[in-house]
């Protein structure tokens, strides 16, 4: 139980983060890759978890999510999606306002 | 019957698509040759409509929930309403692996 805890306080307490395979700067997996250039390019900063050296948020988040894969951008404590929905968001010019809102409360 | 045909039938089954596409990209990942782990699907149906992009996902995940306890690792999902498939037409290209993807 104490994991969900942990979980669930890292995605109050953020209003942007990316749980992802590597960081950023050392992504270890193509989707991962391309949603923090995504949230990257917003300029903003943002939390991220790398599940690769977190086994248990690995585990234990896609049933707290309700969504089974990861990546997972989280925004103000909602789910935002994984790789296609970020990377579509960010073309359509939808990623930016709801991050610089995020940043800015 | 292969993977690909086992996700093909679900998502025709469970949303009657106008439009349906399931690629295996296994290939292109750290997966032994032959593997069914990395697929893309392209759905187009009109159960989207009025549905956001994260319920319709979540549809999609609930419909391969069997596939992905065994052995589907990633998915990656480009779903339309008809009125949208006509604007676009076609999805974008899945990213190129980077190795971490293994287990």
């Amino acid at each position: 139980m104490e994991i969900l805890e942990t979980i669930k306080q890292q995605i109050e307490q953020n209003p942007v983060i990316l749980y992802m395979k590597g960081s950023p700067d050392a992504p270890q997996c193509g989707f991962s890759q391309r949603t923090s250039q995504a949230v990257m390019a917003c300029g903003k900063r943002f939390a991220f978890v790398d599940i690769l050296t977190n086994p248990d948020i690995r585990a234990n988040l896609p049933a707290y999510a309700n969504w089974p894969t990861f990546p997972q951008l989280w925004v103000k404590g909602e789910l935002v999606g994984g790789c296609d929905i970020v990377t579509e968001m960010h073309a359509k010019g939808e990623l930016q306002p709801l991050i610089d809102s995020a940043v800015a409360e | 019957m292969s993977m690909q045909s086992q996700i093909m039938g679900k998502i025709s089954e469970a949303l009657s698509p106008e439009h349906l596409e399931v690629i295996n990209e296994s290939h292109g990942h750290s997966v032994a040759p032959g593997s069914e782990t990395h697929f893309k699907v392209v759905v187009v149906s009109g159960e989207f409509t009025g549905v956001g992009a994260v319920a319709r996902h979540r549809r999609l995940y609930q419909i391969l929930s069997e596939e992905l306890r065994n052995g589907v690792h990633a998915l990656a999902l480009h779903t339309y309403t008809p009125a949208e498939w006509q604007l676009t037409g076609q999805a974008p290209p899945s990213p190129p692996c980077l190795g971490g993807s293994k287990a």
